[in-house]
């Protein structure tokens, strides 16, 4: 493997070797590859990976959600199964602007709706760290494949947690970047107002070089924003921070006690390197926001996936009329998640129930916006566990929604927001990794990046699974 | 709240959903678990509070008009289930 280690070498040191020469672009290409066929036959973070590298730079791995060129992409469904886009998604094409090569297509919850990718068309990843356990999901499969060595970094997309839950039940970093510094066009669409694509790396530095090459206006995304020059951190003090605690974020039912333990251990040194912390309240947030995430986001899906008709691509069940075809199309082509969202946003949206749902669902999304911005009238950054246990088992929770949408129980109302939110690795529990969210205001990235960054180097987490070292 | 075989069958015709028997029975129990978990949203008053539906305060995002190429036919078909000269082919819409 020419002497690279996939498992520890970073994206930056990785722009190292390549200027200087000591390894080709093709030399670094190969390598993960090679990691690839030792590791993904266990791990199955891929669901296609391209063999020959276009762009001399740090390879990468794309979630199945964002449209590439001449490269088929699912979305982890059978109803796009085959469907080989004729444009790049706005993120596809900034990294190949940037030299960097696509290593593959990761493994994702069909349509991203999911926290395990157990609800993936073709099959679910495994946990590098426990291979019995899931990565978490929906992005799981490009939070995986960084943690297994199996890609320097990675793009996901978040729209209530599934780039910041992953990264925490895999061990690394992930970002939601505040919505709209991130262009969706070409990312297939599941909740419109909530989606964001994001990085993952196994380091702060990393995950913010990605982020400064992906974000930015496109006037193809008329809801994307300027975005501020982004700092890549590089100070190991936390003088002068304010960091707030949510009671409820941190005191959640269900939240395990070793999760805790650790995110309490990561807020003392981060008062240890100079931060000032205090107790804050955003009583609302948390109660309300699963209920509002899941009348919103399922109501967006409804309109969203629409569009899969069987008339202009993908999958088509012939029948003799119309009608019967795009309906039979539907029924075949998606699986149980994205119909049981389906039906509830139609329900949600349907006549007489309007307003009784929908419409108080928007308010509560109102009630939360205020809560975080009160917040940080008196707070730079808040912080809590991502989420609210470590990695669980392949089956514990797939045969009850209910009990998986509680994985996103402490992403989700910051994503209701709009807000940025970081996942730095803080300890382990049981073996497993344990992750601290990080959430900031609009905009407010270069403050996570250096918030996560002092952290990461004062902790020491090892970011490579115990059973790969 | 409770949903009902009818109203699951309603909704899936909105849908566009062909369910089969098994899955409006399996839908129904849990739709209805879902919906009663987020009709906790109702027992907030929230009379003068106004709607978010979009996190930005975001308005009329302008790009300039001006003409530029479309997608050529081919890759426009490239998916297509059924092509038909430049038209894509359906079934009888009776």
């Amino acid at each position: 493997m020419n002497g690279i280690d996939t498992l520890r070498l970073t994206a930056e040191e990785a722009l190292g070797l390549l200027e200087r020469r000591d390894v080709s672009g093709a030399e670094l290409h190969r390598a993960y590859l090679d990691a690839v066929a030792e590791r993904d036959p266990e791990l199955h973070c891929y669901l296609r990976t391209v063999e020959e590298p276009a762009g001399d730079g740090v390879p990468i791995a794309l979630k199945d959600v964002i449209s590439t060129e001449g490269v088929e992409t699912t979305a982890g469904s059978r109803i796009l199964e085959g469907y080989v886009p004729v444009f790049d998604a706005t993120v596809a094409a900034r990294c190949k602007v940037a030299g960097l090569p696509l290593l593959g297509k990761t493994n994702t919850d069909e349509f991203a709706m999911g926290s395990s990718t157990e609800n993936s068309a073709f099959g679910p990843s495994h946990n590098p760290w426990d291979p019995t356990r899931v990565p978490g999901g929906s992005g799981g499969g490009t939070a995986a494949a960084v943690s297994a060595g199996l890609a320097p970094w990675g793009l996901g997309s978040d729209t209530g947690g599934s780039i910041k839950q992953p990264s925490a039940l895999c061990g690394n970093v992930g970002l939601r970047p505040t919505y709209g510094t991130v262009s969706r066009f070409g990312v297939i669409a599941f909740a419109s107002s909530l989606d964001q694509v994001g990085p993952v790396a196994r380091n702060v530095r990393d995950c913010a070089l990605l982020y400064s090459i992906i974000a930015g206006r496109d006037p193809a995304d008329s809801t994307t924003v300027e975005v501020p020059e982004v700092e890549l951190p590089e100070s190991d003090s936390l003088t002068g921070l304010r960091i707030g605690v949510p009671r409820e974020l941190n005191e959640a039912e269900g939240i395990e006690p070793g999760v805790s333990e650790a995110v309490q251990r990561a807020i003392a040194v981060a008062a240890e390197l100079g931060a000032e912390v205090g107790e804050c309240e955003l009583p609302r947030s948390v109660e309300y926001g699963l209920a509002c995430y899941y009348l919103i986001a399922p109501a967006e899906a409804s309109s969203n996936l629409a569009r899969y008709d069987g008339v202009r691509y993908a999958l088509r069940v012939e029948a003799d009329s119309y009608d019967g075809m795009v309906e039979r199309t539907r029924d075949v082509g998606f699986g149980d998640e994205p119909k049981r969202r389906i039906m509830l946003g139609a329900y949600a949206l349907s006549a007489g129930y309007y307003e009784a749902y929908y419409g108080q669902a928007q308010k509560v999304r109102t009630v939360i916006v205020r809560e975080h911005a009160a917040a940080f009238e008196r707070f730079d950054v808040l912080v809590s566990p991502t989420s609210p246990t470590v990695a669980f088992a392949l089956g514990e929770k797939a045969a009850d929604p209910l009990a998986m949408y509680l994985s996103d129980l402490l992403t989700i109302p910051s994503c209701m927001a709009g807000l940025p939110g970081l996942n730095v690795p803080c300890g382990l529990s049981d073996g497993l990794p344990v992750g601290l969210q990080l959430i900031g205001p609009q905009l407010s990235e270069n403050t996570l990046f250096r918030t996560g960054h002092a952290l990461e180097q004062a902790l020491g987490f090892d970011p490579v699974p115990e059973r790969l070292r | 709240m409770a949903i009902t075989r009818e109203e699951v069958l309603h909704v899936a015709k909105l849908a566009r959903l062909e369910l089969s028997d098994d899955e409006v029975e399996r839908l129904t129990g849990e739709l209805s678990a879902i919906l009663e978990a987020v009709s906790k949203v109702s027992e907030l008053d929230l009379s003068g509070v106004p709607p978010t539906s979009h996190p930005l305060e975001l308005v009329n995002g302008w790009g300039d008009d001006e003409p530029h190429e479309s997608l050529p036919l081919e890759q426009v078909f490239a998916n297509a289930p059924r092509r038909e000269g430049d038209l894509f082919r359906v079934p009888p819409t009776t």
